[in-house]
């Protein structure tokens, strides 16, 4: 197989990849390694895993970083009601300190979180870690662990080994530096925003009935107002919901309306002061450059 | 036709050559091991090696980390299997850049400014030492003031021990800010499920002892901009030598200087013999004594640095007497922000001690709405002093 293959195959489920993300992608799966994905907000660094479960056909198990975000929420944790339940339970029963111990502390009672799931599954699955620079340094150890050995040791239960190696995404949007030890285990790319054709595929991959003038020229007001400096550069997603506005408003040309333009221009501007900025005249301008 | 490089018949075989290639990289800075050559190998087994550009994307994967890297991919890549068609002898060398992690100036060795986007790991220019051979170049009306002057006959190293623990104490002091993450505790909020479970077997299930967890504290990270302008020189002995035992007390203090253009010191610092470091930091800090552009070098900052070393559990700690030769609205606007990025900013102004003092200097007054704290220091006793406002922030 090789990274065309891959393209297309992902192309099909709506997802328009582009050279080095197939490539990159290609590599990750053949060679078994984690990978690292960076880039703005909405360039859809998530997606690519969505979509990859899907040509794969296979679960995607997902895992949301978050400051704080330690062991028992990302590998596992006991189930501690019910143990007390059981010990109870035992006791009046009557069964012995041992039997009750080895009971407790068995498969049944441990609760799966996304790392330890993502590795006893059956077919291997796609494990997208979300966001990875939110999570804390400390979390970055375990996760070096688990993508070395792709096994986790609970002290009570002994050590769990991999039944199949998942396909590991992680995603970063470069709030923090990540550690070189991390970046070294994954293969890497930067997701850059789409060029103009590349963002043009995509807009008619997802939204297909969207005549071609006006797509041609909601992509070129998209890339006019990325060149401008704006405080949250509006992503592919900003992009879609953009589209899917003016198409729900019946607007068939950017340029007739100014009014209805700087409505919807909500979906792209997502901070006070980047909406201050556009002002219907800048608005204006750029779709009559674009256009 | 063809500009791929031809490499000598001599040449071992592709294995060599790719491990030539990574030696390259590694001549270029970028930080890559045996495992890295070896993954490389794999990959271009899994992919159509004879097509360019297939493997210049697969060795990009594989051989970059950060954006960077990936942007400076392609030159290096280039410069070694696309020599437009000449004979390749052996790893050429290249003397251009041996990375030194010590500068992050992004300036080139004229003295202007380059409009990279170069950053810690991707400096754009060369060595400390060649960095300060400035032609003497005029950035804007303001005066650079050239003369290289040595740190060093500034600040004696008794000084710096002395405010190492000054630092350290500061350090302490700021330490408030709570995790999220909880630990076992005597005294805690949350019951430590795990650990009451264990206990319980010895007293056949019943959970007699209640054991807790809380939230324990973590330090700050103390980000320290020291204005080393002309006016600020009486001042600089001081603060430099507060800066220098900042960066041995504390393992995750950031430092920068800015005069009419900001430098990160971090690195220079952290050297363990406290005189060199000064040295380095005065190599960097060409341009010693000129004028100062605070709003600019501040909202250089904000725009590239605290983007990925300023948080919420930061503090950052500006040294200045606030006299600004730049509009105040630049200041007003790199301080708002700065304080976007949920950080607390306190602002240290040697002249506040003054009987009189009063913030007019049109950057001060404009900076004051966005501080947390505004405060006299131009003695280490006046920074020890600190300790207690610091603790309230």
């Amino acid at each position: 197989m090789s990274y065309t293959t891959l393209q297309s195959d992902l192309a099909d489920q709506g997802y328009v990849a582009s050279d080095d993300l197939s490539v990159a992608l290609h590599l990750a799966l053949s060679l078994e390694r984690p990978l690292l994905l960076e880039g703005a907000a909405g360039v859809g660094k998530t997606d690519v895993a969505r979509t990859l479960s899907a040509v794969r056909d296979t679960r995607l198990i997902r895992l949301q970083c978050y400051e704080g975000l330690d062991a028992a929420q990302a590998i596992y944790e006991w189930n501690y009601q019910r143990q007390l339940l059981t010990i109870r339970a035992a006791a009046e029963d009557g069964e012995t300190g041992k039997a009750v111990e080895a009971r407790i502390f068995s498969r049944d009672f441990l609760l799966e979180r996304p790392l330890l799931a993502a590795i006893t599954q059956d077919t291997p699955p796609v494990l997208l870690i979300d966001e990875i620079d939110r999570a804390d340094e400390e979390f970055e150890a375990y996760l070096l662990e688990i993508f070395s050995d792709y096994q986790v040791s609970i002290p009570e239960l002994g050590t769990i080994t991999a039944t199949t190696k998942p396909i590991v995404i992680l995603t970063s949007n470069g709030t923090r530096d990540l550690s070189d030890a991390l970046r070294r285990r994954c293969l890497y790319t930067y997701v850059d925003y789409p060029s103009r054709e590349t963002e043009l595929a995509i807009l008619k991959a997802r939204s297909p009935d969207i005549e071609a003038k006006l797509a041609a020229q909601i992509i070129g007001f998209v890339q006019k107002l990325r060149e401008e400096t704006l405080e949250k550069t509006p992503g592919i997603a900003e992009t879609l919901d953009f589209a899917a506005a003016l198409t729900g408003l019946g607007i068939a040309d950017l340029t007739i309306d100014p009014a209805i333009l700087q409505s919807t221009l909500t979906t792209l501007l997502k901070t006070q002061s980047d909406q201050a900025q556009i002002t219907p005249e800048v608005a204006g301008r750029i779709a009559g450059r674009a256009a | 036709m063809s500009r791929v490089t031809r490499f000598a018949g001599r040449d071992p075989g592709p294995a060599a050559r790719v491990t030539g290639f990574i030696a390259h990289l590694r001549d270029n800075g970028l930080r890559l091991g045996v495992a890295e050559a070896e993954t490389a190998l794999a990959a271009l087994t899994r992919i159509t090696a004879t097509s360019p550009d297939e493997t210049r994307r697969a060795l990009r994967a594989v051989c970059t980390g950060c954006k960077e890297e990936a942007a400076r991919f392609d030159a290096l890549f280039d410069s070694y299997w696309m020599d437009a068609g000449r004979v390749k002898q052996k790893v050429i060398k290249t003397n251009s850049s041996t990375i030194s992690d010590d500068v992050h100036s992004s300036r080139d060795a004229k003295g202007q400014e380059s409009n990279s986007t170069g950053s810690a790991n991707a400096p754009d220019d060369t060595d400390g030492d060649a960095e300060s051979d400035g032609t003497g170049k005029l950035i804007s009306s303001e005066m650079r003031n050239l003369s290289r002057k040595d740190l060093r006959e500034m600040v004696r190293p008794d000084e710096i021990a002395a405010a190492e623990l000054v630092a350290r104490r500061l350090g302490a002091a700021l330490r408030d800010r709570r995790s999220r993450r909880r630990r076992a505790a005597r005294k805690g909020d949350r019951l430590h499920f795990r650990k009451i479970i264990r206990h319980s077997l010895a007293t056949g299930g019943e959970p007699i002892r209640l054991l807790r967890k809380h939230r324990p504290d973590r330090t700050r990270k103390i980000v320290a901009l020291c204005d080393v302008s002309g006016s600020m020189t009486i001042y600089a002995q001081v603060f430099l030598a507060f800066l220098a035992g900042l960066m041995r007390a504390d393992t995750h203090a950031d430092a920068y200087l800015f005069h009419t253009r900001l430098v990160r010191i971090t690195e220079a610092l952290r050297d363990k013999d406290a005189m060199r470091a000064i040295g380095r930091m005065s190599l960097m800090a060409d341009g010693f004594g000129g004028g100062s552009k605070i709003g600019p070098s501040l909202a250089r900052f904000a725009d590239t640095y605290a983007k990925r070393f300023v948080d919420g559990r930061s503090v950052v700690l500006i040294m200045s007497d606030g006299y600004d030769t730049a509009p105040p609205e630049t200041l007003a606007n790199a301080l708002a922000k700065l304080k976007k990025r949920g950080c607390k900013i306190i602002w240290l102004n040697p002249l506040k001690g003054w009987d009189d003092y009063a913030p007019v200097a049109a950057g001060m007054a404009a900076a004051l709405p966005h501080l947390d704290l505004f405060a006299a220091a131009n003695t280490l006793g006046d920074l020890a002093a600190l300790e207690t406002e610091l603790a309230a922030l």
